[in-house]
Order: C-alpha cells, then structure tokens, then sequence
C-alpha cells in the first residue's frame, strides 16, 4: 500500500506552466500536487515516501488528444487497459481516446462504456472524443451535446473526414456553442485517390500510388474558412505539410480560433522510410522496402515537410504533439504495402522520439515539454499539464539523454507495428505517476517484467 | 547435338556462374563492398530478379549473351534441352497476362523444367495473409523459382523476403517488369548491334507504367539516352518537360519533351506505351481520341525519327489510340520479335536462377 504522501526528491523539476525549470522537490498528497519547493529539500519530509530523481527531470505528466485505443470492438489490436499501459510506459497520464471503435463513439451510452470500462481497467486517464456524425459516416451529426454530457472532451469522425462542406459547417457550428473542438482529419478524399504513401519520388522510385501533399492543404484551407464563419473551434490533427503550416499560421494571425497538433513521426521520419532503411535512400530497392509499418494516414512526408512541422511545432504555430497512437495487429501488416493498414504504434517511443528535436538544438527542452503537457492542458481546458497546487498529481520522470534500443516485445501495447524496432532513441521516460501513483517504473519493472516474462 | 549443347554451356557460363567477372560485378554495382539490400556478397549468385536497379550492365552483357544461345535452342527442330531438368519453377499471376506467363512458361518447358502455373485472382487473395500463406504453401513443395506478377507494388519483395526459391518478378503494380526490359534490350541490341549511344523514346503512360520504370533504369544502364514524353497528367509527381531529370535516382538524365515530336526526333528506338481507357476515366485524358491526335505514334512522327529506328511495344496494344495499325504492323515494327525473344531472355534468367540449386541459396 503506497502511503498517501510522497516526495520527489532530486530532480530537475520543469513546469512551463509554471516557468519552472531548476532543482526542486514536488510534494504530493491524496493524490493531488501539494506544493512544488523553492529549493531542494534539506531532507525529506517525515511521513513521506521519497521518489528518488537524481539526475531526472521531473515534469507534468503528458496529455496525448490522439490515441486510437480500439475496444469496443477491436480488442485483437489493442485494449482500454493495454493501451493506457503503453501510455503509462511512454509517460503519458492523459490519453484521449479516438471514436473509431466499433461501435463508434457516436452515442452517450458508448462513451459511457469506454469510461466505465477506463475506470476499472486503466493505469491513467481515459478522456474520450466523440464522434461528429452518425457512425463516422458523415451524413447526419452525432449528438453531440448528449456526447459532452457523458464526457466527450471533442468531437472526431477520425480518420474519415468530413467531406460535406455543409455537415462540417453545422458542426463547427454546434459544437462551437458547446465550447468544444471539431477535430477533422484534413483530407479531400478525391485528391488521394488510391494513393498509399507521400507523393514524390520515394513514391515514384516504389511504384506506389502517391497521397499528394495539398489533399490535406486543401482540407485545411476549407475547414479554416468555415470555423471562421461560424465562429467555432476548429483543431487540425496530425499536421504533415509546409502548406497546411502556412494555412495554420495565416489564421491565428487572424485571430481564429484554430489549433493544430503534429504527431512524432511527422516530426521525425520522411517519406524515404518506406525503403526500410532508416530514412537512407538505397542504390537498389531491397527485399525490406516497402515496410509496411510506415504505412500512416497523412503519409510520412518530405524532408521539406518535416522541417516546416518542425518549425512550426517550435514557434508555436502548432500547438502541441499527439501521438496519432494507431495498433494494429501483425496481420493487418505483414502484407503488401497496398493492402496494410494504416497507422503507427507510437506510445512507448513517442518521447525518445520527439528527444532528437531537442538534440539537434531544433527545440528546446522547456518548449518541448510544453508541447506534451501546459499545450494540450490549455486545449482541453481541464486542471492538468502542470504542477500546481491541488491539480492531480500526474508527473513523469525523465533522462532525457538515456539512451535504448526500441524493443516491441517489450511494448505493454498489444501491437508492435513501428518502423522504430531496434532503433537507438536517446531521451527515456523512467517513471510515470498518475494520480500520486507509480503507474511505471523502469527501475523497478525491469526485473518484474523479467520475471512474469518467465513465468509466461 | 554436341556443339550445340556447349555452345549453350558457354553462353550460360558468362550469364551466371558464380565467380566469374559478370558475377563479381554485379554484386559490388552501387554498393561497393557493403551486402547490398537483397544479401548478395562478394562472388556470390544472384538470388533473385526483381527490378533493373541492382543488375550491372556487365551482368546485363551476361543474361544477352545467355539469350542468344537460348535462342538458338529454340531455332532447333526438338526444342528441348535438360538444363534445368528436375528442377520446379511456378508461376503465380495475380493479375491477367498472356504473353509474360506464356513465355515463361515456355522458357521453363524448352529448359528441361517442371513448370506449374498457378492462376490466382487478386480479387480472391485480398489479403496479405492469404498472399503469404499462398507462397508459402508453394515453398513447402520444394520449388526453385517463383515466377510472380501481382497489382501491388512491392509484392515479389515481400514474397522474396519470405521464402526460399528465386524470385522473379514478372510485373509488380506500377513498380517493376525486369524481364520485359531484359527483352527490350535484348531486341534492341539484336537488330542495332549497340546500345550505348543510342535515343531511346518513351512516349505515354509513364506515371502508372511498371515497364517504363524498368525500362528507363535499364537503358540508362547501358549507355543510352532516354526521352519520355506523356501529358503532364501522366507523368510521375515533379517530372516536367524541358530539362533532364535530377535528384531522381536511378532515373537521373531522363529527357522530358513536351511535344512528341521533339521526343521522336533523331530516335533510335520509339516506344508508345499501352493507354488504358482507366485513365480517360480517372480524369487523366480527355479523351483517347485527344491523346492519338497528341501523342500517338502514327507514320509521319515515326518518319521523324532515324531512318533505321525500330518501333517497339511492351504490349498489349491499344491500335489506333497509342500506336496507329499501319505503323504497328509496318517494316519498322519489331513488337512480335520482342514476344519471341521473351522467350529466350526467360530462358537466360531462370538458367541463372535456378542452375545451381537451392543449396546454394541461403
């Protein structure tokens, strides 16, 4: 039994909130931040269990608005419970969870049961996202207001877009009196065609069907033109071109009530990871081309493209990161890269990921941790995403120059599709705590997971 | 019967065994003393062929050479020889074809071959799996080649990566059709004596064209130059008329004209490639009609180019839209050469695949 109150001691201590960043220890209580210190403790405080921290940073837990969790209905990729494992691991205490599970999270009752089965299942916090439409369809509006009621924190068909200018209008409309975001996936259908990977000569060299980069531009540009008229919230999620940046930028100069997110692997990987080499362009293409596991919806893109990202995640123009966590099951990718499925198992690498930003001086610690914590707490506008006094106790302990090799059979995810698999990261999540709670540990579940492993 | 069964031993032996100079060059091309992408070391055989960019243009002297014995196998009254006999090569086809299994087909059976021809519909076998399971269940039968066409992309690397027999792409999607530029070059070589130096023109569908890929990374090979000429719509992204291609691979140099005549003009060789009515649909052409006035291969663009040049086609045509029937069947017309020498190139690749046994492979 944990005792009720716990001191992290040693530590760097880094609350952008807050504009904290020196050595400090954070004291928590039921739960609940209870005080951040000046200075370093003396000693720690009687009645306390101590978290060590030396030589860590200690910082808000991070919050991900893009998790795709699939139960209901698609627990053979991943679960509530799996999936806030991968969470935990990966240092995020606040995940929000994608309506593209079946059925969809076009209903009270569904969200009802996501949180329900979130509450009995799950290391961290579970927020879910509902659906716009009727069964993702794009038709007909999702109830939305009943779906705040039940707890929907936005509103998402996901990866379908909502193609109707008219529907995505009266969206933006309604739940913009509700105060809450329509997050539409920037994508004219029409122009992607049949297309599987980013257009351009990666594509071209591959023979693949190629996702021109304006699909999502143009998508952008429309969405942003109607949130204006209307005066709703528009988020764009996974931003991945130059243009769909510019768009972006022009309309909070205006004034627009406009955020934008970016996923690690858009700010990380291009398009030539689809040779299976790293992001190294071969001489001939070989028997490891066409790695399905970079197969993701927008598509990795340019070089040109993930600078612009980079940039824009950096000068604030994108708000903050999101996973765009997608499992999928191995059959759903060991198959021809026409015929996989989309996306990428980001939870357990996203900060190792992101930490290479920070190592090439493209960002710095400070405004990076922002981005995965104060960005989206101000986004959903919930206490969290700091370390203020009375907020929950949700931290992460970082190295942020440890180096690991990724390793998906140690994933808690029950997915193991990245394109990261035996890639040094340099940047790692040590502990994760939700609610005052040690929910991971890798000093500790080293040898624990050893042993179960042994055990199975 | 002698002479001619060394004849045949001879020309093989500069194709494909192990060690010899066409060998070792071909496994160091590009990549220096690194294995490259498809595990080749240092000396040793080539495994499997699935495109044009990891071949030599010593090696592609080889498998010429090859042909030309083969073909004169199959000049001979009993077109038979027991090269490959006792040895089992499939041949799997997602997608239709006539010429490229027959052929294959063919080449096997003249080679002393067990030769299976599995007809598997795309349609039937939609997902990965099953595609796995399908070769794999073909692997557990003890084959040495693999003979596959399939409508994605990048499939015979994925079936490659997975089992144990040579593979050999017959046609990927809009990736690859090695064979078919193997046969090009072949012909061309045939009837010009060279291939350096030579104006090869490319004209149609190069955006969704898996020969004009291969045929483009071959030719370049061998010394000579290309030029393309499509509508834009056709062209792959950031390819545009008016200066050589850079940045773009093993594509590099590739001319881009935006007029057919300028393409036409001086060539050695002219190629329409086959426009599928797909693309009229799909908002790529107007209209085919439009395109046979713009872009076809008729007798007075054929007249621009040298006197000798030769009129090819990787088939099927589409005769009065790309190419016009006078022309197609006139004496400059080497299209029906083209599907009999696809036999002996065939017959030159699974002689190299499959010579030396599965032992060899690792």
């Amino acid at each position: 039994m944990p005792s009720n109150k716990v001191v992290i001691m040693g530590g760097r201590v880094i609350d952008p909130a807050r504009n904290i960043d020196g050595p400090a220890d954070v004291l928590i209580a039921t739960g609940k931040v209870e005080d951040v210190t000046e200075r370093p403790l003396e000693s720690a405080p009687s009645g306390y269990e101590v978290i060590d921290a030396t030589g860590l940073v200690v910082a808000p837990g991070f919050i991900d608005l893009h998790t795709h969790l699939r139960e209901p209905g698609l627990e053979h990729k991943e679960t509530i419970a799996t999936g806030a494992s991968a969470a935990a691991r990966g240092g995020f205490t606040t995940v929000c969870a994608m309506p593209n599970t079946e059925p969809a999270q076009d209903s009270a009752s569904v969200i009802e049961d996501v949180l329900r089965r979130a509450a009995s299942g799950a290391a961290v916090r579970v927020l879910p996202i509902g659906a716009i439409t009727v069964g993702r369809r794009g038709k007909t509006l999702a109830p939305l207001a009943e779906l705040a009621e039940a707890g929907a924190v936005g509103f998402s068909d996901d990866g379908d877009p909502v193609a109707d200018a008219n529907i995505m209008r009266q969206a933006l409309s309604y739940a913009g009196d509700l105060g809450l975001p329509i997050i539409n996936h920037a994508e004219d259908k029409s122009l992607v065609r049949g297309g599987v990977m980013n257009e351009g000569p990666v594509a071209n060299r591959l023979g693949l069907a190629g996702v021109p980069a304006e699909a999502e531009a143009v998508m952008v540009a429309r969405d942003i033109h109607l949130a204006e008229v209307t005066g709703g919230r528009l988020h764009i999620p996974h931003v991945s071109t130059r243009r769909s940046v510019e768009h972006v930028r022009a309309a909070k100069a205006r004034g627009l009530n406009v955020t934008a997110e970016v996923t690690p692997h858009h700010l990380t990987l291009t398009d030539a990871w689809v040779y299976g080499l790293h992001g190294e362009t071969p001489d001939s293409v070989g028997l490891i081309a066409y790695d399905t596991n970079t197969k993701v919806n927008p598509p990795l893109r340019s070089a040109d493209d993930v600078e612009a990202v980079i940039e824009a995640l950096a000068d604030g123009t994108i708000d903050f990161i999101a996973t765009d966590h997608a499992p999928h099951a191995e059959t759903d990718k060991v198959c021809t890269y026409a015929e996989a499925a989309h996306g990428i198992n980001l939870l357990e690498t996203a900060f190792g990921s992101v930490m290479s930003l920070v190592a090439d001086g493209r960002i710095d610690l400070v405004t990076l941790i922002h981005r995965l914590t104060a960005a989206p707490a101000a986004f959903l506008g919930r206490q969290m995403g700091t370390l203020t006094q009375g907020y929950p106790a949700d931290l992460v302990l970082l190295d942020p120059t440890a180096g690991w090799e990724v390793d998906t059979r140690q994933f808690a995810s029950r997915s193991r599709n990245t394109p990261l698999g035996g890639v040094v990261l340099r940047g790692r999540v040590i502990s994760t705590i939700y609610g005052g709670k040690v929910v991971h540990d890798i000093r500790t579940e080293t040898a624990a997971t050893a042993a179960g492993r042994g055990k199975a | 019967m002698s002479d001619q069964g060394n004849q045949l031993q001879h020309t093989v032996q500069v194709a494909a065994e192990p060690g010899t100079a066409a060998a070792r060059r071909s496994s160091t091309t590009g990549t220096g003393q690194e294995p490259s992408a498809q595990g080749q070391f240092l000396g040793e055989p080539r495994r499997h062929l699935l495109d044009m960019d990891d071949i030599s243009a010593g090696e592609i002297d080889g498998l010429l050479n090859s042909a030309e014995g083969m073909r004169e196998v199959l000049g001979r009254d009993v077109r038979k020889t027991p090269a490959l006999r006792g040895k089992s090569v499939i041949t799997i086809f997602f997608e239709s074809s006539t010429r490229t299994r027959v052929s294959f087909e063919q080449a096997g059976k003249v080679l002393g071959a067990d030769v299976i021809n599995v007809t598997a519909s795309a349609s039937s076998v939609t997902k990965g799996e099953s595609l796995l399971n399908t070769v794999r269940t073909l692997q557990a039968m003890q084959i040495d080649a693999l003979v596959i066409r399939h409508p994605h992309s990048g499939a015979p690397y994925f079936v490659a990566d997975h089992v144990d027999a040579a593979v050999i792409n017959a046609g990927d999607g809009t990736h690859a059709h090695p064979t078919q530029t193997l046969l090009d070059l072949f012909t061309i070589r045939r009837r010009l004596g060279v291939l350096k130096g030579l104006k090869i023109a490319i004209i149609g569908d190069i955006l969704y064209s898996r020969v004009a890929r291969s045929d483009i990374i071959g030719f370049l090979k061998m010394g000579t130059s290309v030029t393309v000429c499509a509508p834009p719509t056709l062209l792959p992204a950031g390819w545009r008329s008016g200066r050589p291609l850079k940045d773009s691979g093993p594509f590099d140099g590739v001319q881009i004209t935006r007029t057919v005549e300028e393409a036409v003009e001086g060539a050695d060789v002219i190629m329409p490639l086959r426009i599928q009515q797909e693309r009229q649909d799909a908002g790529h052409l107007p209209s085919l009609r439009e395109y046979s006035t713009r872009y076809g291969i008729n007798s007075v663009r054929l007249a621009l180019a040298k006197p000798e040049a030769l009129l090819m086609h990787p088939g099927p045509m589409n005769e009065g839209v790309e190419i016009s029937t006078d022309v197609a069947h006139g004496a400059q017309s080497v299209i029906e050469e083209q599907v009999s020498n696809g036999v002996a190139i065939r017959m030159a690749v699974l002689y190299a695949l499959c010579a030396r046994g599965r032992s060899h492979a690792q």
